[in-house]
């Protein structure tokens, strides 16, 4: 493991217990995983629906415990810290995109935004996410609230949030889902001019082909094992 | 991150968003009601502090029923302390053809030893202290008797024999503004002028004062002589004796008024507990989007746990406010039964409205809250994750406890707390489980109702615990309403239409044997029917067989009493067709000379008397002994002259007696009382329907401030219905749109929120028309002792008036999500 790598991770298992009452051996949705990630590197994993994509990105952002194996997020050991360790891990070199927004409803776009500066305390949460807000084309829907905005600008607003503490690593689950196509493109467009202004690391899910192929790199999962890397 | 401010902000955020109203405004009203009782009783509670010294009139005050003995007053002489006589007593007044009954005090020169006097010289004018008592000749006299009688001041007013001129209007009387209120207007007499009235003669009944003022260790000497000398129905009053009974009755009402306030605070607990659990479920995935960005356990715990202690502060400080304006109208009520004039409130009710406050929040608020800390973080990419439970008993163990204390500290008595509380849960057992089994039977109504109806019932039954609660929150409402209108009026109109019209409206008492033949006569020039008179003779207890009788054998505070008191004791012949025998025999009319006692069957209770007893009593120095043979109950409010304790004819007539009699007089008749008066100095009028006036009065001040309390119950039960509306909403919304996904209309979506609701509000109605009945049972049976009459228009109020009203709320408090385009509300439950 050098410092270049951004994200390493090592025979990373997950495995469920099982829910059918007559077969009680434990569900497995992840497998032996293994792979580096390089700074400023753009990843894209594909595959079909339930190999186990989410569940991966969950793991790399420490929202979820694996069942053995590492993951080291600059060289910290993910799974060696408590669960408010990790927390203050993603607040500092974090950012993440749904597939849902995930805006909260009763605060304004530009309150969604300065969450993670002032949970981060830092002092001047409102201009940076003002500016970061402009920089995603909402300065006019600062004080709009998430049900007043279309789907487009609830995502753009969630990428300025994702964006807004500068992290390292930048993980996007689907970002386009629930978009149509012409407003996925522009999200999309968006995410990595971000990404090279920031230079963050961007690792992002998707079923979109044309998307995986903007990516330097795809990693490929099916039944839970990495296929592919590219 | 800063804690305290992020809390501020994110409290900004959701009362913006209309998030925690409901906490807010049940708070409010909590806080409210608590606080405007509180500073009621504060501030009657400052002005007795501050009066303890004027309360007597002195530093120290001998009672008796009976003139204060000489040596008493040469005692006061020789300990230098200075001292003045006071007479006390009721009587009728005359100015021409008006007359009024009074209460006449009647002092002597150096009255009021401590305090001074207020007087005025024309009503509404500002009156002025004076240290002086009228001048031979002259009155002072309350503002009221003036009106009674069309008076102004300088004009003459007949006073037994006598006639006086009013020189001045009294406001203010030092030693009477802890008494209580009186039931007729007071007038200031000085002692000079009392021999020339009449009025005092054998049996009257007067009260007798010694007033003493001095240094306190000459006030101290004399108590410790004249405590030794003491004789039955005489009493040393100091100034801690006499601020105790006010002090009693003010607690007393505390006590009732501060419950009747807890049960808004329990009701606004349970809308704090189900608006806080709706704004916990809400706030589920901003507690994992907060984790999700870097936001630690402690962080969220803090955060949620200081916006609640926020919002509580606001809370408080906004019902102090409510609570204080409210506390106006309390006063306004019931102060005049107290006192007169009332200095500022402390904060105290402030410390208490803030710890009521903060315990119904935290309670209530904070266990549902502790769950966010522990909502996982991948609940961002799986919403089915951290859910909040359902819950249960344990949660609300804090809070049940709080609120027990809260009734305890509040009841100030072990005994009482623990009854009322008793009540409490076995009240709410049988609601709560009469709800549940009317929600439970609900289910068999659906066959053959159209699909809204069905619709409604399914929903009721299938939100059973939620249904019960809201039945049970609306029931409490719905009662508090039927009791302040229907309920209220019947009683107060059943109580009042027992009477018939002859009802006996005036006594004479003190009239002399050899009077009688000339008042019979004067009845029949007047052609009115003769009344029948009743001898009196006093007489004091003096054992029960054959055990000396005193004060200190009894606990109650009645009992002591009327074994300090001298009776009145009669003769009868045949037993009055207003009383009853409970136990025993009525003498035979042979019986004469054969001395037996029949005793009332209450005072026979309160003293522990039965048949076969033997009484003991000191008549004018001699003694009576004999047997108790009946015990009879009597209707009081017959308002026919009736006795304690009976004799047969012929025991009495050795001893010096007085006689009194009751009969109705038309209004057109009024003025032969003053002709009776005039040929009768001695007699005292009694108008009992002026008394009966005054009684009402005060019932209707005591109910009305009990009512006017239960108001913020209403306001709780509002409060409860809307958090019950706003908890049920997310899942309405999100049915609602797959209801109509599936092809239901939007009348059809009206007509089962309707249904529901509709619903809901008649069973209510059945639970408080069940609570109501019980209550107004109570109230007719034990505390108006009149019989109860079922009312059938309570149940149909209840039904109809809760359907409709609680269905009508329920709409209005849903309709929005019928404007929602269901794929929005899909999309939203999606995300």
């Amino acid at each position: 493991m050098t410092d270049s790598f951004v994200l390493s991770i090592e025979k990373l298992c997950k495995q469920v217990p099982s829910t059918d009452a007559d077969d009680a051996t434990p569900l497995t949705i992840l497998q032996d995983i293994s792979c580096n990630i390089r700074r400023s590197d753009t990843v894209a994993i594909i595959g079909p629906s339930g190999s186990g994509k989410s569940t991966l990105l969950g793991l790399m952002a420490g929202l979820d415990n694996a069942s053995s194996g590492k993951i080291w997020i600059e060289g910290v050991d993910l799974f060696a810290l408590s669960e408010d360790e990790r927390a203050r891990l993603r607040g500092a070199k974090l950012g993440f995109v749904f597939q849902s927004f995930q805006l909260l409803p009763n605060l304004t776009a530009l309150e969604n935004v300065m969450l993670p500066l002032e949970i981060g305390g830092r002092k001047d949460a409102q201009e940076v996410a003002a500016s970061v807000l402009a920089r995603v084309g909402l300065q006019k829907r600062l004080r709009h609230y998430p049900r007043q905005l279309s789907g487009g600008e609830q995502q753009r607003v969630a990428i300025a949030r994702a964006f807004a503490p500068s992290p390292s690593l930048l993980l996007a689950d689907e970002p386009t889902g629930n978009l149509d196509q012409h407003t996925g493109e522009n999200v999309i467009e968006l995410l990595f001019e971000l990404h090279r202004e920031q230079g963050a690391t961007l690792i992002l899910v998707t079923h979109d082909d044309n998307l995986a192929q903007r990516c330097q790199r795809r990693l490929e999962l099916i039944n839970g094992m990495l296929q592919s890397t590219g | 991150m800063n804690h305290l401010y992020f809390s501020l902000r994110m409290l900004r955020r959701d009362i913006r968003a209309g998030e925690l109203r409901v906490l807010l405004m049940a708070l409010v009203v909590a806080v409210a009601s608590v606080t405007s009782v509180g500073f009621f009783t504060d501030r009657i509670q400052q002005a007795l502090r501050l009066q303890a010294n004027e309360l007597l009139a002195a530093d120290l005050v001998v009672t008796a029923d009976h003139p204060i003995p000489e040596g008493y007053l040469a005692q006061a002489r020789r300990a230098k302390l200075q001292s003045v006589m006071l007479f006390q007593f009721r009587t009728m007044v005359f100015a021409g053809n008006h007359n009024s009954l009074a209460e006449i005090k009647v002092a002597g020169n150096g009255y009021p030893l401590r305090g001074k006097v207020k007087i005025t010289d024309a009503p509404l004018m500002l009156d002025r202290e004076v240290q002086a008592v009228p001048a031979p000749g002259t009155l002072w006299v309350e503002e009221d008797l003036l009106r009674r009688l069309e008076l102004n001041v300088g004009a003459t007013l007949e006073v037994g024999a006598r006639r006086f001129v009013i020189a001045h209007i009294i406001t203010y009387e030092p030693d009477r503004s802890g008494g209580f209120f009186s039931i007729a207007p007071r007038i200031l007499m000085h002692s000079d002028d009392l021999p020339g009235t009449g009025l005092i003669q054998e049996g009257s009944r007067v009260h007798y004062q010694l007033l003493v003022a001095g240094t306190p260790e000459q006030v101290r000497r004399f108590q410790d002589v004249i405590g030794t000398k003491l004789q039955r129905g005489e009493r040393i009053i100091d100034v801690t004796d006499s601020r105790q009974e006010v002090k009693e009755a003010l607690n007393r009402s505390n006590q009732f008024l501060g419950l009747a306030a807890l049960v808004s605070v329990m009701l606004a607990g349970v809308a704090v507990a189900m608006a806080s659990r709706r704004h916990v479920s809400r706030h589920l995935d901003n507690c994992a989007i907060m984790r999700c960005v870097g936001a630690r356990q402690a962080d969220i715990t803090r955060v949620y746990t200081y916006e609640m202690l926020w919002l509580g502060l606001i809370a408080v400080l906004t019902g102090c406010v409510v609570g204080y304006l409210a506390h106006a109208v309390l006063i306004e009520l019931l102060a005049v039964l107290f006192v007169t004039k009332l200095p500022a409130a402390t904060l105290w009710p402030v410390v208490y409205g803030l710890f009521t406050g903060m315990v119904s929040l935290l309670g209530f608020a904070v266990p549902p809250l502790l769950h966010l800390q522990n909502v996982p973080t991948l609940r961002v990419l799986r919403r089915e994750l951290g859910m909040l439970r359902a819950p249960t008993l344990s949660v609300y163990g804090i809070a049940i406890v709080c609120m027990v204390l809260l009734l305890l500290v509040q009841a100030r008595d072990l005994r009482l707390g623990l009854f009322v509380l008793g009540g409490l849960v076995a009240t709410i057992a049988l609601l709560v489980g009469m709800a549940l089994l009317m929600v439970r039977l609900l289910r068999n109504f659906t066959n053959g109702a159209g699909a809204a109806w069905r619709f409604g019932v399914a929903n009721v039954a299938r939100r059973a615990r939620g249904s019960v609660i809201q039945v049970l929150a609306f029931g409490v409402g719905i009662m508090a309403l039927m009791l302040l209108t229907l309920v209220r009026s019947e009683l107060l109109v059943g109580w009042q239409q027992r009477l018939p019209p002859d009802t006996p409206n005036r006594f004479i008492i003190n009239m002399q044997k050899d009077q009688l033949a000339g008042m019979q006569q004067f009845f029949s020039r007047q052609n009115l029917a003769v009344p029948q008179t009743y001898p009196m003779v006093r007489g004091r207890l003096t054992a029960i067989n054959d055990q000396a009788v005193s004060a200190d054998n009894y606990e109650d505070a009645r009992t002591k009493r009327l074994v300090e008191r001298e009776f009145n004791l009669s003769w009868a012949e045949d037993l009055q067709a207003d009383n009853k025998l409970v136990a025993g025999k009525w003498w035979h009319k042979s019986a004469r000379y054969d001395a037996q006692f029949s005793i009332e069957e209450d005072i026979a209770g309160h003293m522990g008397v039965k048949v076969g007893d033997t009484l003991t009593y000191d008549i004018a120095g001699e003694t009576l002994r004999a047997h108790v043979t009946s015990v009879r109950k009597v209707q009081w409010d017959s308002f026919k002259a009736n006795f304690f304790v009976l004799v047969p004819p012929g025991i009495l007539d050795a001893y010096p007696a007085s006689y009194i009699t009751s009969f109705y007089l038309p209004d057109v008749n009024l003025p032969m009382l003053a002709q009776l008066v005039r040929q009768f100095p001695n007699f005292t009028v009694v108008d009992i329907s002026a008394i009966m006036d005054k009684i009402r009065m005060i019932v209707q001040r005591v109910t009305d401030a009990v009512e006017y309390v239960f108001l913020f119950t209403l306001a709780a039960g509002v409060m409860v219905l809307y958090a019950a509306i706003q908890a049920s909403h997310d899942e309405r919304v999100k049915e609602s749109a797959i209801i109509r996904t599936l092809g239901a209309g939007r009348r059809q979506l009206i007509s089962g929120l309707v249904a529901e609701f509709f619903l809901i509000g008649m069973l209510a109605g059945v639970i408080a028309a069940l609570a109501a009945s019980l209550i107004s049972f109570v109230v007719a049976d034990r505390v108006l002792q009149i019989p109860f009459t079922f009312n059938p228009w309570i149940w149909l109020w209840g039904l109809l008036g809760g359907g409709v009203g609680v269905g009508l709320a329920g709409f209005l408090g849903t309709r929005g999500i019928l404007n929602r385009p269901p794929l929005q509300t899909l999309r939203k439950a999606e995300m």
